[in-house]
């Protein structure tokens, strides 16, 4: 999903002519690390803040959908659960925050270019979760789309990027087990219960298939992102992944996918799916979307309400360090 | 799927369900932080100790399971009662309020948790005293956590300074009854298996009165405790947090999630 910042870029001319330009390439050809004090072309530390900075608050708001039903989990067993993966996500931003603070920019201002809405997160989270089995969705399509991409990001040119991407693929690789595994007892259960997965999945099937982003030929920035190793595979590629690996998994659990023109190629392998409706991506990108409004309320109040607090811990700080002087100069 | 009423609980059952509704219910509290906190630091500690008290609601709710018999579960207990079969005290069902009201309302009850457990470490019920050997470990870190929130709420801003003042002001009231002892209690207390809540007033109120003076703030001078948790006389609060929590297995009765 998060390849959706690359899309829709403002490059800046690069530091052409710049030998340490061509230094950097060549890096990047022979597969190393670039480390924050490490040249940089300006348009790769624009993409990096900008695409990182995009996954970070995808992660936060994404904590919303989840976080509306954690006081509503159906069993102990299941609060725990989501009480604690939608912690995990929390625990992603933080270090996304961090990576993309690496590269200057201040987790502040982030912060304050997502609730002025000038920043973008992915447009998955703005569909509402009306229902329990929308949280085993999530788990299963939206973290694993999430997964398919993220994968190749743990070889992502820039190290604190790649590293940070290692640990939380592995816990996405958890949380869509997890939500597989919730899907699967809604269909093991009663009517009632399959009818909330094959609902659930009829609502977040097409909107998962779009997080990978437009397609290729209407993907500006792509081959600059894979020249310099940041993106790894294109929009299409991933999404066929993604597609190949997970209709054969609704199958299996009885689901059926909502699309009345799926087929399977016998010649080429692949699950091929209708047409993408991307009137409604571009709608819900540009703000249209059912729940774009609240998303960046929600956040935005607990920005405002939590500023006191914010200054609280800082002005007690001050004080603390003053006092400290103090005993020292006495 | 019916409501469960237990008349006449064992004085040990009834021990173990205050116990773990204060968990259940506080951590239940935390959880509405989740997305919402101040920080995104804040976020995540929330959910932490939201999650140590819930996990310790399970191993007591199962300890109660085990010896209630007739094949409940955990879930019974948490999904199936009504308001009037919880035994959770008043202070854990307080709304979150502003930062300052979650912060005070959990040092209020940590600093009570943290030396009840320890004493709980000695309990003759085997079960019991290991979940209060793990319980103290982790309330040693939410006395931790609220107190340092304290100092700094309580000696950072006027404004923090005013609302820390005021959350004291509501909740003290509510701390009367973390130490009361009734027929319930007093059976268990001399068996062992339970320990004498007064027997940490002490400590509480020193934990408390070091909190107070590293502020500058003082003890509100409050008229009436309220009291009425362990016996299921509560808040109206309490009927809404049942509300959002038994919501599905009200919905879709007997269903396995």
């Amino acid at each position: 999903m998060y390849t959706q910042a690359l899309n829709n870029l403002d490059l800046p001319q690069n530091d052409e002519g710049d030998p340490r330009e061509a230094r950097f390439m060549a890096r990047i050809d022979a597969e190393e690390r670039i480390e924050p004090n490490d040249f940089m072309p300006e348009g790769y530390r624009k993409t990096l803040v900008r695409q990182i900075a995009q996954h970070a608050h995808s992660e936060i708001i994404g904590m919303l959908p989840e976080g509306n039903w954690i006081t509503r989990a159906p069993s102990l067993r299941r609060k725990a659960a989501l009480l604690a993966k939608v912690q995990d996500e929390g625990g992603h931003g933080l270090y996304l925050y961090c990576a993309a603070e690496t590269l200057g920019k201040s987790r502040e201002e982030m912060m304050d270019e997502l609730v002025d809405g000038r920043a973008k997160y992915s447009s998955i989270f703005n569909y509402p979760t009306l229902t329990w089995a929308d949280i085993g969705m999530i788990g299963w399509l939206v973290d694993g789309a999430a997964i398919m991409n993220q994968i190749p990001l743990c070889r992502c040119s820039f190290g604190p990027y790649a590293r940070a991407m290692i640990r939380i693929c592995k816990e996405e690789s958890f949380h869509q087990r997890q939500g597989y595994e919730q899907i699967m007892t809604l269909c093991a259960g009663t009517p009632e219960q399959k009818e909330l997965a094959q609902d659930s999945l009829n609502r977040w099937w097409w909107p998962s298939i779009m997080m990978f982003g437009p397609s290729d030929g209407d993907s500006v920035h792509s081959a600059k992102s894979m020249a310099w190793k940041i993106k790894r595979f294109t929009n299409d590629e991933l999404r066929q992944k993604f597609i190949d690996a997970t209709v054969p998994q609704a199958h299996r659990i009885g689901l059926e996918i909502p699309d009345p023109d799926l087929k399977f190629n016998e010649e080429t392998g692949h699950w091929e799916i209708g047409e993408i409706d991307w009137e409604e991506f571009k709608r819900v990108l540009a703000g249209g979307g059912p729940c774009n409004a609240d998303r960046v309320a929600a956040r935005k109040a607990a920005q405002e309400n939590g500023a006191w607090v914010r200054d609280a811990a800082l002005a007690y700080a001050q004080k603390r360090a003053a006092r400290e002087s103090e005993t020292l100069a006495a | 799927m019916t409501t469960l009423t237990l008349t006449a609980p064992s004085p040990h059952l009834a021990f173990l369900l205050r116990l773990a509704d204060d968990n259940l219910i506080l951590g239940h509290r935390l959880s509405e932080w989740t997305g919402h906190a101040p920080m995104l630091e804040e976020d995540i500690a929330l959910a932490n100790i939201a999650l140590d008290h819930i996990g310790a609601a399970r191993s007591l709710y199962d300890r109660a399971a085990e010896l209630h018999g007739e094949g409940l579960t955990e879930d019974d207990y948490a999904y199936r009662r009504d308001a009037r079969g919880y035994l959770n005290c008043l202070l854990v069902e307080r709304p979150n309020g502003d930062f300052a009201h979650t912060i005070v309302r959990q040092l209020l009850y940590s600093a009570f948790a943290l030396p009840y457990w320890a004493v709980l470490t000695a309990s003759t019920d085997a079960t019991i005293a290991a979940i209060a050997a793990k319980s103290e470990k982790e309330a040693r870190y939410h006395v931790r956590h609220s107190g340092d929130w304290f100092l700094r709420l309580g000696d950072g801003t006027d404004e923090s300074r005013t609302r820390t003042e005021a959350a004291l002001a509501a909740l003290w009231p509510y701390t009367g009854e973390l130490f009361e002892v009734d027929a319930t209690l007093e059976p268990l207390i001399a068996e062992g298996v339970a320990a004498d809540p007064r027997s940490v007033h002490a400590v509480w109120q020193q934990t408390i009165d070091q909190a107070l003076a590293a502020t500058g703030l003082t003890v509100p001078e409050v008229p009436f405790m309220q009291t009425g948790g362990r016996t299921g006389y509560h808040t109206e609060h309490l009927g809404f947090i049942l509300a959002d929590l038994q919501f599905m297995q009200r919905a879709y009765p007997g269903a396995t999630w």
